[in-house]
């Protein structure tokens, strides 16, 4: 997708209601391998949709085209009513935090990973805020350990702290669990429900884990050969 | 002993390359037991540097009588040459041509003029041409490796760099650790070719000016200052190159354009 291409969309009106995030027609395909077909679903203040299908569904594709990290062929998001195309790239990826399936820590310490995100835009994190974000993920007093000597578990946790310290709308979670093992799987997971749940924040979980799904979201989305074939509560996704 | 067959310079010099191209496949086969197969890839660039240099010589002796502003469309066309070798270090880049051949003929270039302005190059065909060109060979080099290890660094670490862009970085920033890292591991060759002068080797440039009757102290001068030129026009190349392509590896929208198996 060029500049003239960006420039070009048209934003239309955002819905009466006020969802925060909506997809619509949203698609990719790739050397005519479709990856993501006609995708339209919204989430809304608070909600976590659970995205859920088989290995190489589309599920991480479909997370990774809502973060703009892959361009769509056809179709767009809204972020709060506007075209993600008039929000900049590092604007846009800061409001819709993004979690990998591995976390990906840069070397140093707890707090230098936790500063990275708003240090690109020229803040800085005071200590107390640091250990906010921690006692979020249950790390309370890591801030100055050095991200090397942290088991798998702890490394994810302080993964989602570090997307949380750029205050996001949306929580994108990419498989967030399942390169754990069990221990740590569920010491992450009680995270994210401690954030989604007691906190309010809007999240999508990427899953093939559908009892994770159960657990931590109300909405789900079936996708099956990138198209999704259900969509709605999650008991009635997972069990229709 | 070879010169006890040849007489006539002309074959000596065929017989002498004969006898190192034979040891250099020697290697070859070496390497082929090992698993490493590199037979084709050297028997072309044998059969291609034999060719080219004495392409070149020839061109050279035509030279001689030339007018002096010859040797700047010699110099220029062994630029593109570099910026078309080099580039194709960086598989999978666009522009990577256009980005080597720039770089070259900023880094080399820039060194060549400053130096010929200041005196240090003489202006003469017989000198320009061979000095220039190998400041442009080592940028050629410099710019391979710098780009080839940017490449290598990049691939390996996607979900690195992505992971910065989904925190909100600059599309710049994200690679700079590999930007850095390229540009140093470029200038390696360069930099020990300068701390081992004179102790591990003595290059061909000081060799050749001591055969054909120079001062020993004013080759050895001379040859420093061929090596600190080389080490300018390289680092200035591999800056270049290492600042431009960072940028072709993003689309408009900050996405990283270069991954596995795209």
């Amino acid at each position: 997708m060029n500049d003239q291409n960006i420039v070009e969309i048209r934003v239309t009106s955002p819905p009466t209601s006020d969802p925060i995030l909506r997809t619509e027609h949203l698609g990719r395909v790739v050397k005519d391998k479709i990856l993501v077909e006609d995708a339209t679903f919204e989430v809304r203040t608070s909600e976590v949709l659970a995205i859920v299908g088989p290995s190489g569904s589309g599920k991480s594709s479909l997370l990774r085209l809502l973060n703009r990290l892959d361009e769509p062929t056809s179709g767009t998001v809204y972020v709060e009513g506007t075209d993600y195309r008039q929000i900049t790239p590092r604007d846009l990826r800061r409001k819709l935090g993004m979690v990998n399936q591995r976390p990906f820590l840069f070397p140093g310490t707890v707090e230098q990973n936790l500063q990275f995100g708003p240090q690109q835009r020229g803040e800085s994190l005071p200590p107390d805020a640091i250990e906010q974000l921690l006692t979020r993920v249950g790390l309370i007093g890591y801030a100055s350990r050095n991200v090397a000597n942290l088991s798998g578990g702890e490394a994810q946790r302080v993964s989602v702290a570090r997307t949380l310290a750029n205050s996001p709308l949306v929580l994108l979670l990419d498989e967030p669990t399942s390169a754990l093992d069990e221990a740590s799987k569920l010491e992450v997971e009680s995270s994210i429900q401690r954030i989604v749940h007691d906190q309010g924040m809007t999240c999508v979980l990427v899953t093939h884990d559908t009892a994770q799904a159960a657990r931590l979201s109300e909405q789900a989305l079936l996708l099956e050969g990138g198209r999704i074939v259900r969509a709605g509560p999650i008991q009635e996704v997972l069990h229709a | 002993m070879l010169k006890f067959f040849f007489s006539n310079q002309l074959y000596l010099g065929l017989a002498q390359a004969f006898i190192t191209a034979l040891v250099a496949t020697l290697v070859v086969l070496l390497a082929r037991k090992r698993g490493i197969h590199l037979e084709s890839e050297t028997l072309i660039a044998m059969l291609r540097g034999i060719v080219q240099i004495v392409a070149v010589g020839s061109i050279l002796l035509l030279l001689l009588s030339a007018p002096r502003w010859t040797s700047g469309l010699l110099l220029a066309a062994m630029m593109i040459a570099a910026g078309s070798i080099s580039g194709r270090r960086a598989k999978g880049i666009p522009d990577a041509f256009r980005v080597s051949a720039f770089s070259i003929a900023f880094g080399a270039g820039s060194v060549i003029a400053l130096m010929t302005w200041l005196g240090v190059i003489d202006t003469a065909i017989t000198s320009l041409v061979p000095v220039g060109s190998m400041l442009i060979a080592n940028s050629m080099n410099t710019n391979g490796l710098a780009l080839n290890r940017f490449r290598a660094d990049v691939l390996a670490h996607v979900g690195e760099i992505e992971t910065a862009l989904a925190l909100g970085a600059e599309a710049r920033n994200s690679v700079a650790p590999y930007v850095q890292a390229s540009f140093e591991a470029s200038l390696i060759p360069a930099i020990d070719s300068l701390r081992s002068l004179g102790i591990v080797w003595i290059p061909g440039l000081m060799a050749g000016m001591l055969l054909s009757g120079a001062r020993p102290v004013y080759a050895a001068i001379y040859q420093f200052v061929v090596l600190a030129m080389i080490f300018a026009a390289s680092g200035l190349t591999s800056l270049v190159s290492t600042l431009l392509i960072r940028d072709r590896i993003f689309t408009p929208a900050q996405q990283l354009s270069l991954q596995p198996g795209r």
